[in-house]
């Protein structure tokens, strides 16, 4: 079977440690979380990086906190303990949208968020997830750290702005009122990459308008929320006319590529179903959530 | 849903739980499979054993300019490396295929195909192996290769095999069955004809364990071990004599314990014959195990015929005729294992299950710049696609003449009293009931009432399908004067010992590769001699310890090897009376036989077990004239004809108007396969083969680019059904024995496989029936599905 | 490098090279061949151990991550002579055919049935959806870990009854 090239391992015991090794050993070297990007793509020989800084121990990066205003999330969180984690599901239901079609089981035993993010597969869905949550990265580097919008943090297909001895330490997920939040992917077959998939957040103001809402769409050629798609929404009591143009608008404004899963033009027809199916469920999640939060309050 | 099974209970089986004979038992192999103690070839190691990996070409069609090896000798660890002029010399650069072809060890000329071997690699162990293929040069000159088959056969199309002198072109053979002109007139004055053409893409067999070797040469003696993933055993044994010059004698091949072949594991690769000059090189023991993507592109591959159909009717719906014109696509080599006379393997059965007036085939076999194969993957020589074929036709026409497809295919599948049923291109059908089956799948279904849901469903515009196939399999070649493969006659042995104590050891000449033969032909035994299952061990895979036969693949071990064990078993029961006579002094034709024991007609208190009697042999008893002192007998099987096993099949789909994605919601298999020697086991080859239709239906095909370049080389895009795209499948059965078998015993191991793709094919096409789709090829992948959807023609694969 | 862990119970320590795979350490390394592999892309889930109690693909493991941690295989499954109820059931039910997916899907089996004592159909299928097998159609797959959740080994029946 396959077998990465030679290449240096040692194991990080601290963040600060971590970043150190990351200084030291210079562009070659590359951190392993979970692996399973990673690897196999040592395998195929496609990576060869010099030296391997596992950071498997740093279970102070393990955390799932959520806090009066916001959600903080652990770089080293797997995503098995995204979708088994009840404070992300009643905040954020499109995490859990998006982790249970996340490769596999046994791999999201091992994979973890950022991992994910800072593999930054055109493909990937906590990407798409990230971004119309309006996430915050926080990156550690030797002089301290910094908070990135999802926009700085991804600079395109497997590229990000961490430095090469930067570590992404942490996300940071805004909490609205009234909000409400749905992914939805097409795949060949489970635990593959996208087709294409959409996802949607959805805050809505006292009076049942569109307050803020998030658009994005993964395998599509896309970076970051589609703001076209976004503005006939905002303000407006969210309708099924409504939705079907946002989808028009995300399809239009998608740049997918044929590949094996499908053609331009079905693909372009997926971002705008899936556009109307993410809007249709955030929103009645977001009026759950009002509704709730009404009989609280 | 279950009808009992017409074997009657036997008094001497004892308790229900344990038959002794046939009847649900656990398996003997699974002890220790579950504790991790299964034997596969990667986990042999032998003293002072080398690995090999083989360097594989980037490029579907080129020259061989240089190859330079001088880096990957250096290399630490690296003990030789051999490249196809190394062969050249020893005249090892080409093997004879399993079709009369032959195709490049390593390639000495020309690269033919994306993943053809260009030079092996032998090193101390397999990370410095693998190193190494990093460190030979190679310089190709790269050609315009034949990648659609469509096109090889065009003026002026690339020569792919310009090695064979005086070749000008790509075509391999043409081949056909049936009477022509007779089908003709059928349809010069039918009332309907319906045209099509039906796509069965290439696919591959991906068993979980991929292919590999242990080639262990021992100079003094000359003589070669050699450890491999064969579901053929003997033939290879032959054949390695043949290509390698080894006399046969001093070769021994061993397949140990096999993770699933499912035709991947019948052929002759390279991989193994380089393990064999590797170890002769070197001196010591050489394993080479391909990767995935290796298994993926260069191993046999599946499928890959371009069928135009056409069939004939009434337009009250009577049947009349079919005919077909196939474009094979053969790749690089022709390479297919399948019996001498039938380049098409048995692909002339696909009149299917139905009386007609007249049939034609006609089946042409191109070379194009891909990997060899064709016969592989569950297809009983190709009846795979020969099912696809009419079962599509039949639904295509119920659509025309507006008919349901159930009532269509009951109004002319062959009747009960037409078997044995001569069909129109020269196969003779053991036994059927057919009405039957697809009676009893279609009240398994509650047929009327999915019917009833569908037409809500459309009123408010949901897309639910289904579908129906209806199969007869022929499986269990030969016999031997019409069936070879490579002059080898397809005939199995078997031999059986019985232990002085009454325990017994049976040999057969098939292999196993998970379905079960160490139970299935002990229950054989048991059933035939009394002896309970766990008193007999199977060997199976060891041609130093087995009878000549020719392995398991076509779904031949029960039809072949199975009677074989039935009939040896007989013997040795027939012998036992002679010895029992003498131990009761007296005569043979006075005793009477009950499982296990023979006894004194009218008296049966007076008796001798099989355990008695073997005693009896083995020991002082003094034998009757022309007996030898042992329990033993062997046997050659050579079938008078193939065996039949039919089923109907029904597939419910949902679609997603949205999105194209299909959904198996549920699927209702009814099998026939003759007497039923373990219905779990059946069950279990039956589900297996029903995984196969889904994958093969909705996601499963080997695509390649323009340049050949081969997109399916892994298991990401390679796509294989999890548990989460199959439903709990809902089987049943109807018992027709054969006539001609010893036990009216049928083969089942492809049955499913050969069964369930139209079924799932003709459910997605049902669902989108109210868009106006009236056909599209598989795989019905969410995108093909929403372009059928369009009303467009699904991309030609 | 040397590299220790907890392999079925038995500490062990070994000098690796830091590119080793899991799966090659416990099949070359160990001598443990009940581990098998079956693809070069963790899509098959053939080489699945325990690691730390929780499923993983071993063939995208480093053993050098492995280190500290403790290790399950099929040979770890049964106590002594006394099958664990998933092998048990493996074979009540026809779970297994060829059995090269097999060590892999009981794994998983168990450490589901140790979450989830009595998962439904979908929960069983779920947790095998990464994992392939080429032969049983997954139906008996699921009846044999449904068997094992019907017929608890003693310590677990014991390890229910503990209030939470």
């Amino acid at each position: 079977m396959q077998i990465p090239a030679q290449f240096d391992y040692v194991r990080a015991s601290t963040i600060d440690n971590a970043i150190a090794l990351l200084d030291k050993h210079g562009e070659e070297a590359r951190v392993v979380a979970g692996g399973h990007s990673l690897l196999p793509m040592m395998k195929l020989r496609l990576a060869r990086p010099e030296w391997l800084i596992d950071i498997n121990d740093l279970f102070e990066l393990d955390f799932i906190l959520p806090e009066a205003t916001r959600l903080r999330v652990g770089a080293m969180t797997r995503h098995s303990a995204l979708l088994g984690s009840a404070d992300v599901a009643r905040l954020f239901p499109i995490v859990i949208d998006a982790e249970r079609v996340i490769a596999d089981p046994i791999v999201r035993n091992r994979g973890t968020i950022g991992g994910s993010l800072c593999q930054a597969d055109p493909a990937e869905d906590l990407a798409t997830v990230c971004d119309v949550l309006r996430a915050e990265a926080i990156v550690r580097g030797p002089g301290g750290g910094r908070i990135l919008s999802m926009d700085e943090f991804h600079k395109g297909p497997y590229e990000t702005s961490l430095a090469h001895n930067e570590l992404l330490v942490e996300i940071r997920f805004p909490v609205r009122p009234r909000s409400g939040s749905a992914y939805e992917k097409v795949e060949r077959r489970v635990g593959d990459w996208a087709v294409v998939a959409a996802g949607a957040a959805v805050s809505l103001a006292e009076d049942g308008t569109v307050d803020d809402v998030a658009i994005g769409l993964t395998a599509v050629g896309l970076d970051g929320t589609i703001d076209e798609a976004e503005t006939v929404l905002r303000g407006q009591q969210p309708t099924e006319e409504l939705f079907e143009e946002a989808g028009r608008l995300a399809a239009m404004a998608s740049l997918p590529v044929a590949d094996q899963r499908g053609p331009v033009d079905y693909k372009r027809h997926l971002a705008d179903e899936l556009t109307r199916r993410v809007l249709r469920r955030a929103c009645e999640r977001a009026l759950a959530a009002q509704s709730t939060t009404t009989q609280e309050g | 849903m279950t009808i009992t099974e017409v074997h009657a209970p036997n008094p001497a089986a004892g308790d229900a739980d344990r038959p002794i004979g046939y009847g649900r038992i656990q398996r003997k192999e699974d002890p220790r499979f579950v504790r991790g103690k299964g034997h596969y070839v990667d986990d042999i190691v032998l003293p002072g054993m080398l690995h090999g990996a083989i360097l594989r070409s980037p490029v579907a069609h080129a020259r061989l300019v240089s190859i330079d090896t001088s880096r990957a000798l250096a290399h630490p660890g690296v003990v030789a490396v051999i490249t196809g002029q190394d062969l050249l010399g020893l005249k090892l650069a080409w093997a004879p295929t399993l079709s009369a072809d032959v195709q490049a060890v390593l390639v000495t000329d020309k690269v033919r195909f994306q993943g053809q071997e260009v030079a092996f690699v032998i090193a101390e162990d397999r990370y410095a192996a693998r190193d190494a293929l990093e460190l030979i040069d190679v310089d190709y000159d790269v050609l315009t290769p034949v990648i659609d088959a469509r096109h090889a056969l065009d003026p002026g199309a690339p020569v792919i095999r310009d090695e064979i002198e005086g070749r000008t072109d790509n075509h391999i053979f043409d081949w056909e069955a049936g009477n022509a002109a007779e089908t003709d007139a059928v349809f010069a004055s039918a009332d309907v004809i319906v045209k099509q053409e039906i796509v069965y893409p290439r696919s591959h067999p991906a068993p979980m364990e991929t292919c590999g070797a242990v080639a262990d040469f021992e100079p003094i003696e000359g003589a070669l071990t050699l450890y491999e993933t064969s579901q053929a055993p003997h033939a290879h044994r032959t054949l390695f004599a043949i290509v390698s010059g080894i006399p046969e004698h001093k070769i021994r091949i061993v397949s140990p314990d096999i993770g699933g072949g499912f035709g991947n594991k019948v052929g002759i690769y390279p991989g193994y014959i380089l393990a064999v000059v590797g170890s002769i090189v070197t001196g010591r023991p050489v394993k080479w195990v391909e990767d995935r993507s290796e298994n993926l592109m260069s191993t046999s591959f599946a499928r890959d015929y371009i069928m135009q159909g056409e069939i004939a009717a009434t337009k009250e719906g009577k049947i009349l005729a079919l005919r077909t014109n196939v474009l094979a696509d053969h790749g690089a080599f022709n390479a297919t294992a399948q019996p001498t006379k039938y380049p098409a393997g048995f692909f002339h059965i696909f009149t299917g299950s139905y009386d007609l007036e007249a049939a034609h085939c006609k089946v042409t076999g191109v070379y194009t710049n891909k990997a060899p194969g064709g016969v592989a993957y569950a297809c009983s020589f190709r009846v795979t696609e020969a099912v696809l074929l009419v079962e599509r036709m039949v639904d295509i026409l119920a659509r025309k003449l507006e008919m349901d497809p159930a009532e269509l295919r009951l109004k002319n599948l062959i009747k009960p009293e037409q078997f044995p049923y001569k069909n129109k291109t020269g196969w003779e059908y053991d036994s059927g009931n057919y009405e039957r089956a697809l009676r009893l799948s279609m009240e398994m279904a509650g047929y009327d009432e999915l019917r009833r849901e569908q037409k809500e469903k459309r009123a408010r515009g949901e897309l639910m399908g289904i579908g129906i196939s209806f199969f007869t399999e022929t499986v269990g070649a030969g016999p031997r004067k019409h069936m070879d493969i490579v002059g080898l006659g397809m005939a199995d042995g078997a031999e059986l010992r019985i232990h002085p104590t009454g325990k017994a050891v049976v040999r057969i000449s098939v292999q196993s590769q998970g379905q079960g033969h160490e139970t299935t032909f002990a229950q054989i035994v048991a059933e035939e001699i009394g002896i309970p299952p766990e008193d007999i061990d199977v060997v199976h895979g060891d041609t130093d310890q087995t009878p000549f036969g020719l392995g398991t693949y076509g779904s031949r071990s029960t039809p072949v090897s199975g009677a074989a064990v039935a009939l040896v078993a007989r013997k040795v029961r027939e012998k036992a009376k002679f010895i029992a006579a003498a131990m009761l002094e007296t005569r043979p034709e006075d005793l009477e036989w009950e499982k296990g024991r023979w006894f004194v007609k009218g008296d049966p208190s007076v008796g001798k077990t099989m355990a008695e009697i073997a005693m009896g042999a083995h020991g002082t008893v003094t034998l009757p004239e022309g007996i030898d002192g042992n329990l033993d007998a062997e046997v050659t099987y050579d079938p008078p004809n193939l065996t039949f096993p039919f089923g109907a099949y029904i597939c419910v789909v949902d679609i997603d108007p949205g999105t194209g994605h299909v959904k198996v919601r549920r699927f209702i298999a009814v099998d026939d396969c003759g007497t039923r020697i373990n219905p779990m086991i059946i069950e279990g080859q039956v589900h297996g083969g029903l995984t196969d239709g889904v994958g093969m239906a909705l996601m499963q095909f080997i695509e390649f680019d323009e340049s050949g370049n081969n997109l399916g080389g892994s298991f990401m895009d390679y796509l294989i059904p999890t548990a989460m795209e199959v439903p709990n499948w809902e089987t049943g059965f109807t018992v027709t024995p054969s006539p001609h078998h010893p036990i009216g015993a049928k083969g089942v191991g492809e049955s499913a496989t050969v069964g369930s793709p139209p079924a799932i094919l003709n459910a997605v096409v049902d669902a989108l029936a109210p868009l106006g789709v009236t056909h599209m090829d598989m795989p019905c992948t969410p995108a093909r599905v929403w372009a059928a959807m369009q009303g467009r023609a699904t991309p030609p694969i | 490098m040397q590299i220790s862990m907890t392999v079925n119970g038995d500490e062990i320590t070994r000098e690796i090279e830091p590119r080793v795979l899991l799966v090659h350490f416990i099949r070359d390394d160990l001598r443990l061949t009940g581990t098998h592999w079956g693809c070069d892309t963790s899509n098959c889930g053939t080489c699945v151990v325990l690691m730390d109690g929780v499923p993983v693909k071993s063939c995208t493991v480093l053993a050098a991550m492995a280190d500290g941690r403790a290790i399950t295989t099929v040979e770890g499954l049964a106590s002594g002579t006394t099958l664990d109820p998933v092998q048990q059931g493996f074979m009540e039910e026809h779970g297994l055919q060829c059995g090269f997916c097999t060590p892999g899907m009981m794994l998983t089996a168990r450490a589901l049935l140790d979450q989830n004592p009595h998962p439904d159909d979908t929960e069983i299928r779920e947790a095998i959806s990464g994992q392939i097998c080429r032969c049983t159609g997954y139906a008996t797959i699921v009846r044999s870990v449904k068997w094992a959740a019907d017929h608890p080994a003693v310590e677990e029946i014991a390890g229910e009854e503990v209030p939470a």
